[in-house]
């Protein structure tokens, strides 16, 4: 991939929602192939802004609204790209992709797949997603966990505004189809943007430690390179580890790390039970059960429905209880 | 003309003709007695004898297809076929009204659709034998994998043709679906969002009276399912279903429409399915046989067969070419469709990614071990009874 900022734009911070416009607009200028649409994200930009001024700028062939409906959006960007398109599709907030789960499914999915690889379907569906922004009713559901059980689909997300950027320019240069989940509370906050950055399906020690490894992604690496500062502070040298890419996912850096600190504790948003967190837990157990010294611990999102904003303080893994997780992971001589 | 709604050329983009939407007769050329029918005589010398022959002929193996995949089907060479016996004026008449460069989005019941396209028999059977998903090239074909899950192939379609059109070319898309599909929600997003689009694609939608068990007053209180295009605001035609020259005539009118820039067009076509929804199912439940017979008498292939015969264009050289075509066709299906299928099992693993991700490199050489393994097994077990074989002979 080639770095297209002049130097005085990377000296500069700007927001992660802005890198992932940049890396829009550079996949755009690139490959005439390259089409944005869904709901708002022409005149107004998107909702979080995120595709502001690409109809200005690229017209409205390249990046235009559409019609409220989600079903419509995917089955539309799965037929552009039958013809040869790269669509980048964005599904407004996380909990309306659900109408368009049928086509992602059964057909973004699988459509490789059941023509042995003579259809690729080279779509990137965008989902801003997670809460912790004051968001009412279905807007703060973490649905990572349904992509990742679909397999087919790659799913990534970003944490750091420069991952944003490259993993995004990834995700459209990719033959498969990629849900790029969109953490959108990290959506506002800045960074020096790098723009060389690395493969889908690798993952990134964020902080080297020796005692326990943190397992995050998307909004929950930032808790928990919080949990793993305070964590210093009584004493604990916490590695954290930033999955990046779920699927395919980096069973070598999570496994070397689990094995140099022979413990673990997974942290995200959603749900625990039947979650992604589960799925690496056993990974991880499998692979490193002879390091292990203590059972893998999650620390997730309640089995809830996602609750209302006044109360998503006490849903959300805080730094308090990755800590509390951490000190529980039988120490002995503690 | 029933085209019931065209664009509006006068600029508000309204759709015209709303007297005949409420006309919920069925566009017609041959009437079910094989005659040209009412105020559409005049147009008779339009029909070119050619043309005529070879859609006759098609039909002919079509159906002969249909028939033996059935009967392979009661032999358990098939794992399910859903035959469209009877409504072969829509597969034929659509398929053949297209430009091999045009994309089709057909459904499970659409075989003999294909098998008109071009398509390998044995290659169109594959879906419904069970040894992969699709059996032939979609990009050589232009023909979209078969869709099961039901109308969410109409947005595909939808997504094609606005594509073309994007990127300048002539290519129109046409989606079958079918009466029930036209009540799931991906069928209303693909019609709205093709007439918003103004995309050059045709929704055929074959109303055969039956989702499954499920008659059409059960789907719709609609008058017509080609009433529906009003409310999106696209060109809506109905068809009479069992008449090869009016399907292929409206799917042509409206390809030319699409590729005028007019948009979509949604096409009813009032037929009847034959046979049971599928060999899983008991029609009888559900239906009269003699509702079944009223259909016999309008069966589009002798519809044809009968007025071709009337204006002497039927001989018996033609007659006779055809059936052998026909036998042929369905003798190498038996033949190939009997073979034990070859599947390969690295197939699984090899097709879900681009670059297969590590976790599927470890499972696929998992599987492989395991399947060496037994083969190992099997291997010293007949070895071990040759010895013992040997050793009762000495
Ligand atoms: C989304 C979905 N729901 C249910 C089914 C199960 N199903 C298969 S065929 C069928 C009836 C379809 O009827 P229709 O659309 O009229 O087509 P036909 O089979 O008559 O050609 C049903 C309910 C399905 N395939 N897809």
């Amino acid at each position: 991939m080639t770095a297209t900022l002049d130097g005085a734009a990377q000296s500069t911070e700007i927001s992660l929602a802005q890198a992932v416009n940049r890396a829009l607009r550079d996949a755009m200028t690139a490959d005439e192939k390259v089409v944005v649409f869904g709901e708002d994200v022409g005149v107004l930009g998107g909702v979080f802004r995120v595709t502001d001024g690409l109809t200005r700028d690229f017209g409205e062939q390249r990046c235009f609204d559409t019609p409220l409906a989600e079903a419509g959006i995917m089955g539309t960007a799965i037929g552009m790209a039958m013809y040869g398109f790269r669509p980048v599709v964005e599904m407004q907030f996380d909990a309306f992709s659900y109408p368009a789960f049928e086509q992602i499914a059964s057909h973004l999915a699988k459509m490789r797949n059941r023509t042995r690889g003579a259809l690729p379907l080279p779509v990137v569906v965008r989902v801003p997603y997670g809460g912790g922004i004051g968001g009412v009713e279905h807007h703060s559901d973490s649905s990572e966990g349904y992509f990742v059980a679909t397999p087919g689909l790659h799913v990534v997300t970003p944490a750091t505004v420069s991952d944003a950027y490259t993993l995004l320019r990834a995700a459209i240069e990719s033959d498969d189809p990629v849900i790029f989940m969109e953490p959108k509370r990290l959506y506002w906050s800045k960074d020096r943007l790098d723009t060389v950055g690395p493969a889908i399906g690798q993952a990134a020690v964020r902080r080297q430690g020796t005692d326990a490894t943190l397992i995050a992604y998307g909004p929950t690496v930032q808790t928990a390179l919080e949990a793993a500062e305070a964590g210093a502070a009584e004493g604990y040298d916490l590695e954290v580890v930033d999955l990046r890419s779920i699927v395919p996912f980096d069973d070598a850096t999570v496994t070397a790390s689990v094995r140099k600190t022979g413990r673990a504790v997974v942290i995200h948003e959603a749900a625990g039970f039947g979650g992604t967190g589960a799925e690496i837990a056993a990974r991880v157990s499998e692979r490193c059960f002879h390091w292990l010294e203590a059972p893998v611990r999650r620390v997730t999102g309640f089995d809830i429905p996602y609750p209302p904003p006044k109360l998503e303080r006490h849903h959300l893994p805080s730094v308090d209880r990755i800590l509390d997780a951490v000190a529980s992971l039988q120490w002995e001589d503690r | 003309m029933t085209v019931l709604a065209t664009p509006d050329k006068t600029g508000s983009g309204f759709p015209l003709g709303f007297d005949a939407i409420l006309d919920p007769s069925p566009l017609q050329y041959l009437d079910e007695h094989g005659a040209l029918s009412g105020a559409l005589r005049d147009d008779a010398p339009e029909l070119d004898p050619k043309e005529l022959l070879a859609t006759w002929r098609a039909m002919v193996i079509g159906r002969r297809f249909d028939v033996q995949a059935t009967t392979m089907v009661r032999q358990g060479r098939l794992a399910v076929y859903p035959s469209s016996y009877g409504q072969e004026a829509c597969e034929i008449g659509a398929i053949l009204a297209l430009r091999p460069t045009d994309w089709f989005f057909p459904t499970y019941r659409d075989c003999v659709s294909m098998v008109t396209r071009g398509i390998d028999t044995v290659e169109t059977l594959t879906l419904l034998r069970g040894d992969w998903h699709c059996g032939y090239d979609p990009q050589r074909w232009r023909t979209a994998p078969q869709c099961t899950p039901l109308a969410t192939q109409a947005p595909h379609a939808a997504g094609l043709a606005l594509a073309a059109k994007l990127a300048g070319d002539d290519t129109v898309a046409l989606a079958f679906c079918g009466d029930g599909g036209t009540s799931e929600g991906d069928f209303h997003e693909a019609l709205n969002f093709a007439a918003v689009y103004q995309a050059p694609v045709i929704f055929f939608v074959q109303n055969n009276q039956y989702a499954i068990s499920v008659p059409l007053a059960k789907q719709t209180r609609a008058a017509a399912l080609a009433h529906k295009a009003v409310g999106y605001g696209m060109a809506g035609v109905r068809v009479d279903g069992n008449d090869v020259i009016a399907v292929r005539r409206a799917v042509a009118e409206a390809a030319e429409r699409a590729r005028r820039g007019e948009g979509p067009t949604l096409i009813e076509a009032v037929t009847y399915r034959m046979q049971a929804h599928t060999n899983a199912d008991d029609a009888s439940r559900y239906r009269e046989e003699s509702e079944v017979d009223y259909w016999k008498v309008r069966d589009p292939l002798a519809r044809l067969e009968t007025y071709l015969k009337a204006a002497g264009l039927l001989t018996d050289d033609v007659v006779a070419e055809a059936n052998q075509v026909a036998e042929e066709l369905a003798n190498d299906m038996r033949a190939r469709l009997g073979e034990e299928p070859e599947v390969d099992h690295r197939d699984m693993f090899a097709h879900v990614y681009a670059e297969p991700t590590p976790q599927l490199l470890e499972q696929a050489a998992a599987l492989q071990a395991e399947i060496d393994a037994a083969q190992l097994d099997a291997a010293q077990l007949d070895a071990a009874e040759l010895d013992a074989e040997g050793e009762a002979a000495r």
